[in-house]
This record gives structure tokens, sequence and C-alpha cells, in this order.
């Protein structure tokens, strides 16, 4: 790949980790560093961490950025690499950059709005035709209305049918381009560590944000129910089972101090991505330094 | 076996008893969802295109390909003859399959042949072929007009542009990745 291209994007990433970091403390966040080695990640069905040693990388900070929500900080945010195995693609790389961030006593709809603001404060770091998309209202739309819309089936029959996630992949996802867009209230089965609406327990709390067609942010109010989380835990163990994949530890520490966590709400937005869309590259190893079939 | 790990532009395999090669290969994963595996394979023999998504865990059963090297021997209506000349065996291949290949093909020229199983399904020539030319405008010396190049039929048949001074008769070189004339053959 042309390499003055690809160094003028990692300047155009480093205005624009400087530009999130001055959005944040203009929010009065607190930047946090949490340790990347963990003795558990949260168990997730398709999510596979890569072992150090006894310990494991983190697949994401989520876990002990909640536990700082229970000791009392309310809005927390940080910038860490995460590790996923075997996830490689235009739009994945096994380490990745996350932003993540957390506000107690308040819930997913807080966050929405973060997201138009942050969006609105990152666009006049593109191109005018690029700066004018992330600059435009973010729409939103469930998940139900997007799939009666453009899924051709139900929520219910596709994940009867195991097939929610190749109808979002391959017939939702793709359409969700004219402007920036918020995907929520998935259903209760997708929810993973979300708290189910309380006038509607079939979905849960959770939104996606979507730009140029790409999953860019996941966000949810937070579970604080220790019992329901482990149960959550443990179905997620099984399902890894039957697909012949490893049991992962429950994080014991992380579920003994939950019940304790304030109603919150947390996201967690792909850094690589976002400057992906913001530099107009057309995937991830633009915007990186090394790829890691560079090193 | 092939696993959802090796597939990649270019891998061939065999889906419903047929050689396809991937011809697009896409790593989708939807957040907290199964990683989903979307390929564009073409049918190696009859050209059609699959669009085929896989999950984790699936396998696939590499093409069962050959490429031997044979000799063109002759053409009779739309079948062309090559022949093994370790093993004398000989095979038929359509027209349709040959692709540009038909317009190089000299008698006991030395090709590789792609073979499924028993069938030939595709060709590959040298880069590059000596072929002479049975027809051309003599090149009026003097000619001032400033055409750079004009037309010319070799021995197959086949029709291309060169430079003006080349005249009937004369062998010339042809690369055949482009079908374009690359040089005359001196002597």
């Amino acid at each position: 790949m042309n390499s003055a291209k690809r160094s003028n994007n990692l300047k155009l990433r480093a205005k624009i980790l400087q530009s999130i970091r001055m959005f944040f403390q203009q929010h009065d966040f607190l930047e946090v560093e949490t340790p990347l080695l963990l003795a558990a990640n949260a168990p997730e069905e398709y999510i596979n961490p890569v072992a150090a040693g006894s310990h494991y990388l983190q697949t994401s900070p989520e876990l002990c950025m909640k536990r700082l929500l229970c000791r009392g900080h309310e809005r927390i945010f940080q910038i860490s690499h995460c590790w996923r195995q075997s996830e490689r693609g235009r739009h994945h790389l096994p380490e990745f950059t996350m932003l993540e961030w957390y506000r107690s006593n308040c819930d997913y709809r807080q966050l929405m709005e973060d997201c138009q603001e942050l969006l609105n404060h990152l666009a006049p770091l593109c191109s005018p035709a690029t700066a004018e998309y992330f600059a435009s209202p973010i729409t939103t739309l469930t998940v139900h209305e997007a799939f009666s819309r453009y899924g051709e089936t139900t929520v219910h029959d596709a994940l009867l049918n195991d097939t929610f996630d190749e109808i979002m992949a391959t017939r939702i996802e793709p359409t969700l381009i004219r402007t920036p867009l918020i995907l929520m209230d998935y259903p209760a089965e997708k929810g993973a560590l979300a708290r189910l609406k309380q006038d509607q327990p079939a979905c849960a709390e959770r939104f996606e944000l979507y730009a140029g067609g790409i999953e860019l942010a996941n966000a949810f109010s937070e579970l604080n129910d220790p019992e329901e989380q482990r149960r959550r835990f443990d179905a997620a163990n099984q399902v890894r089972l039957t697909q012949g994949e490893q049991r992962l530890p429950m994080p014991d520490k992380f579920l003994s101090e939950l019940a304790t966590l304030p109603p919150s709400a947390g996201i967690a937005f792909g850094i690589d991505r976002l400057v992906m869309l913001l530099a107009g590259a057309a995937n991830l190893d633009e915007v990186v330094a090394f790829t890691p079939e560079e090193l | 076996m092939y696993t959802v790990a090796d597939l990649k532009k270019g891998l061939k395999v065999t889906l419903d008893g047929a050689p396809y090669l991937v011809t697009a290969f896409d790593f989708v994963k939807p957040g907290k969802g199964q990683a989903l595996y979307r390929t564009k394979m073409k049918n190696m023999i009859n050209g059609t295109i699959l669009d085929r998504t896989y999950r984790s865990g699936e396998t696939f059963e590499p093409a069962s390909l050959e490429e031997r090297q044979m000799e063109y021997l002759y053409k009779e209506g739309t079948h062309y003859t090559f022949m093994d000349q370790q093993t004398y065996e000989q095979v038929v291949m359509e027209e349709e399959a040959m692709g540009d290949a038909k317009n190089y093909l000299l008698e006991n020229l030395k090709v590789d042949v792609l073979l499924y199983g028993e069938k030939a399904i595709g060709v590959s020539l040298p880069n590059f072929v000596n072929l002479r030319v049975q027809q051309t405008d003599p090149w009026a010396k003097g000619d001032t007009s400033g055409n750079d190049s004009k037309p010319a039929t070799v021995e197959t048949g086949y029709v291309l542009r060169v430079p003006p001074f080349i005249e009937e008769g004369e062998l010339i070189t042809i690369d055949t990745r482009t079908g374009e004339y690359s040089t005359r053959v001196k002597g």
C-alpha cells in the first residue's frame, strides 16, 4: 500500500485520538488505564481470548471499568488494545484499539447522545463530504424494524433458525449507510451483558452504532444482577462447548462486586474502524502502524 | 481438507462434484455474533458464479486438479486435441473452454493443460509464441502517413496489429498474455 497515504492516515489517527481525549475532558470524564492481562474475561459464545501463560489478554476492558464504577467513579473512559483470536478481515484485526466509556446513574439513551456529540466533535477533522456525513443527525431503528424492513423474516424466526447473525451481516448491515445510524433494542438472547427492558423483557437495552454500513460501537445499560450475569456466562460457556470451543473461566471478582454496581451504561467503540471511516480508507490495514502480517 | 481458516481468493475447492475457484472472500463478524466467511465461487468448468457463506467448523474438499504438459495435435470443428507425450494419452477440449489460447495454437506447441479428473478444463500457453504472418498489406517505404501499426493475419487465423515494416511470410513473437505483437524474429 501507498506508504505516503498510510503516513497521512497515521497523522490523522493521532489527531483523532487527541480530539477524542479533548472531548472526554470537556465532558468531565476521567481517563483510566486498567490491566491488559486478566485472570478472566467475560465468557462469550463467539469471542476467543488470547491466552498468555495462565492468564488472558483482555478482549475488552469492560469488567475492570465496571468495577471502577462500583468504587464510585461516575464518568470514565479508556483507550486500550484488545485481543481476539482468529478475527482477521477487512474490518477485523486480532489486536485492535478500543475506546470504552461508562456513565453511572444513566442508561443507554445518554450514550446515544454521547455518540451524536462525539461524531459531531470529530467531523471537522475529515474531508468536507465525510465531515457532512459525521455531522448529520444519527437516525435510529429498532432491531425488529430492521428485520421487517430488510430481513425478510422475523427476529423470532431468525433466532429459531440460527440465522440472526447472518441476516444482520448480509441483509441489514449493508443498508445502514445513508446516515450514521443507531440500531437498538436487541432481543434478550442477544443481550450479552445488557439489562433487559423493564416494560419489554424480551428486549435488551442494547444498541449498536453504524456508519457507512460498518459497526462502530456496541452499547448497553449494564446488567447489575450477579445471579443473572453468572447464568448468562454459564449459558455462553455451554454454547462454546457445543461448538467445540473451550469453556472459559468465570470472572469471580467481577461477579462478587457486581451487586454494588449503580444503574450504569457503557459503550465499546472501535477506534481503528472510526479512523478508517474518517480517513476514507478502504480497510483497517491502511490506518494502523503495522498489521499482524507485517510483524 | 480445507477449513474456513484456509479460505482466500484463488483457493480451489470441490463443491457439488465440480471444481470451484474462490474469486472473492470476506471475513464478517457482527458484534457479539458468529464469524461468517462469505465467498464468491466460480465453477471452473461452466463459469457459474455462486455466493456462499460459511461458518466456523465447516470444511472443504480441495479440487482434484492436475496440470500436465501436453502437445497440441490438431483441431476438428470445435474440438481441440492434445497429447501427453509421456503416456500418449489424448484429451479433447471444447473451443469455448480454450479462451484466447485458440489464437496461438501451432501443431506440436507444448502447453499446460488443467485437468479435473479426466476432463480438460483449461490450458496455459507459454508467455510468448512465434507465428508466421500470412497476410498483411506491404509497407510502402517512404510512407509518411504517420500510421504506427497495421493489421496482420498470422497462420492461426488470428488478426493483430503489427508495426508497418512487418512483411508477409515474416515470423513474429506474440505475447499470449496480452495478444499483442512483441517483436520480429530475426533470421
